[in-house]
């Protein structure tokens, strides 16, 4: 640590003083200030942090228990006993989009992670060895792409019976190919450089520069593309319970309220019970987005802020 | 890269199939059934050869477009099925598309050229609001809007039934699905054409015209548009796999008989030969798009050659 820190152990003479207008600031409080800069990039951070709080708090926040049907209070409208509303079962909204969104999030988070790890592991691999190791595997994302993903996802669901794991499993699977490009692209761009030569020089093992010298670097990009990805799962989760073919019920999910929304009948008179799901998914993906954003512009230093 | 995709699919959608624990003739027999007449049943329909033989098999038909028969109706090919739901489909997605480009272009080509204004931010503020919404439920807001409550629209299929066929009646219904399925491309789309715009603005062709006394217009449609379309045309393939997988979303929501919900159907009922026609024939859809995509980037921009 020393040794670095002193410039004339070196042979050259010390170097001047910094400039006081670059002041020593760490990484973090320096991509801090850039993000708070953007105000949507806030703005969606509240919000998630509102609904992650919502969805874990929801058996404490819930006002009803959200599979208690009262079928005196079917379809009831928005008021003090039910602030959202109750279904055509006499549930409450409220509650059951509280507990819907344990759900949503749930599937979110853990089919991201399953998908940035396959993405990471192919990316990696592809990038740091390159050539027809390379070939082979970013012609397998290319043909991964352009599968009709939805139709291979429904008819899977429909073979593995829907439960969250499975809808967790089949998300991880077909949403990996973005990550892999990208980690393949950092690694490729990183792969010549000096730090990587010093290390093998060193004789450190691949798989050691791979994971403790490479991907940190490329973390950034890992992290805004997981940000993105949880928004993209939200909604993928939402149109396969609407159809469904996602969370079974009893279980409440935003899409698989909406299924049982459809109905002249009930969008006839009662208007709130398929507009509130459809806003939480809105509200919860645009928040996702928006911090994936805020967090693009904060981890590039190119972008001045 | 186009036929050993394909091939791939029909593979790893066989493969699929065979492992399901479903077994269509489950479903649809009568459970004191005897087991002869089961075997005989399923010999007849050929599911008790050997996997790879019913793959050659299945294969070997589908090349000369033979796609079998539906387990769940029976004797009905699947090519007949198919055959009368894609022209719906097709329609519905070629009406889309227009509506999709219709609208996004020049919305985008306008906030490029307006960067930084306020309508220039509001336009970007509802395409981050269209990627973030589901189509269905778009859908489901305007059928409860519109259809529902102000009668403007019907709620659903293709035509009124019992009546005879106008053309004003098939545009009613199509109106809104068509509008539907665009919005889920439309706010990427304006996004893009946004970006392409302003790459072009920034060129020097562009200066050039405008220091030769060009109105602005002129400068904004004859030089720049024309040159901001060639990628926004490519794109039109890459967006083709998201239309074909939102018309199974939209055909249901708006109970559209295309090939969309007849997949929805055969999901349901485990018709195996009716979800792997689909299957391929949406790889296919797929792979064409790609192709008329490169074709047609080759026609507009006269640098590509091949």
């Amino acid at each position: 640590m020393t040794l670095t820190e002193e410039p004339r152990l070196t042979g050259r003479p010390a170097l001047p003083e910094e400039p006081a207008v670059a002041p020593h600031e760490p990484i973090w409080k320096l991509m801090l200030r850039k993000y708070m800069k953007n105000k949507l990039a806030v703005i969606g951070a509240v919000l998630l942090f509102l609904i992650i709080g919502a969805a874990i708090f929801a058996p404490w926040l819930a006002p009803k228990d959200p599979s208690q049907q009262v079928l005196l209070d079917k379809l009831a409208p928005p008021g003090k006993d039910y602030p959202l509303g109750a279904d055509n079962l006499g549930r409450d909204t409220l509650s059951r989009l509280l507990f819907g969104a344990r759900i949503s999030l749930l599937v979110g988070f853990a089919s991201v992670a399953g998908s940035i790890f396959i993405g990471t592991v192919v990316g990696a691999v592809a990038g740091y060895y390159g050539g027809k190791l390379d070939a082979v595997l970013m012609r397998f994302v290319d043909a991964v792409i352009s599968f009709p993903s939805l139709f291979l996802l429904i008819t899977l669901v429909t073979i593995f019976e829907p439960s969250i794991m499975t809808l967790i499993g089949i998300f991880a699977i077909f949403g990996w190919t973005g990550t892999a490009r990208l980690v393949r692209g950092e690694f490729l761009s990183l792969r010549k450089s000096e730090f990587v030569l010093a290390a093998r020089t060193l004789g450190i093992r691949n798989g050691r520069i791979i994971f403790s010298h490479i991907l940190p670097n490329a973390l950034g990009p890992i992290i805004v593309s997981a940000t993105l990805g949880v928004g993209g799962v939200i909604l993928g989760e939402a149109a396969l319970s609407y159809l469904g073919l996602g969370i079974q019920p009893p279980t409440p999910s935003w899409g698989n309220m909406l299924q049982s929304a459809q109905n002249p009948q009930i969008m006839l008179g009662a208007w709130w019970y398929p507009l509130f799901p459809g806003l939480m998914i809105l509200t919860t993906v645009l928040a996702f987005n928006f911090v994936g954003d805020g967090l693009r512009d904060a981890f590039d230093p190119k972008i001045e802020d | 890269m186009a036929i050993p995709l394909l091939f791939i699919i029909t593979i790893i959608s066989f493969a699929m199939m065979r492992m399901a624990p479903g077994d269509p003739t489950a479903l649809m027999m009568d459970p004191m059934i005897k087991q002869e007449n089961l075997t005989a049943y399923k010999e007849s329909y050929g599911l008790n050869d050997n996997v790879v033989v019913q793959y050659g098999r299945w294969l070997g038909n589908m090349v000369q477009g033979n796609f079998g028969e539906s387990l769940i109706r029976q004797g009905v090919p699947v090519k007949d099925l198919i055959l009368a739901r894609l022209p719906n489909t097709l329609l519905l997605m070629l009406v889309s598309t227009i509506i999709a480009f219709l609208i996004s272009i020049p919305l985008g080509v306008y906030s490029a050229t307006r960067r930084n204004s306020k309508t220039d931010y509001a336009i970007t503020f509802i395409s981050f609001l269209g990627i973030a919404t589901p189509s269905f439920w778009i859908g489901l807001m305007l059928i409860m809007v519109l259809s529902v409550h102000l009668g403007w629209f019907p709620i659903g299929g293709v035509a009124n039934i019992g009546e005879p066929f106008s053309i004003w009646d098939r545009l009613h219904h199509l109106i809104l699905p068509a509008f539907v399925l665009a919005t889920a491309d439309m706010a990427g789309l304006t996004r893009y054409s946004r970006s392409s715009m302003l790459d072009v603005l920034r060129q020097d062709y562009i200066r050039t015209a405008k220091a030769n006394g060009f109105r602005e217009r002129t400068v904004i449609f004859r030089h720049g548009l024309r040159n901001a379309l060639i990628p926004i045309i490519t794109i039109f393939g890459l967006m083709l796999p998201s239309f074909i997988g939102g018309s199974v979303i939209i055909e249901s929501v708006f109970a559209w008989p295309g090939i969309g919900l007849l997949f929805m159907d055969a999901a349901f009922q485990r018709d195996y030969p009716v979800i792997m026609a689909v299957v391929v024939i949406a790889a296919a859809l797929v792979v064409i798009g790609n192709l008329l995509a490169d074709i047609l980037y080759a026609v507009f921009d006269p640098r590509i050659e091949y």
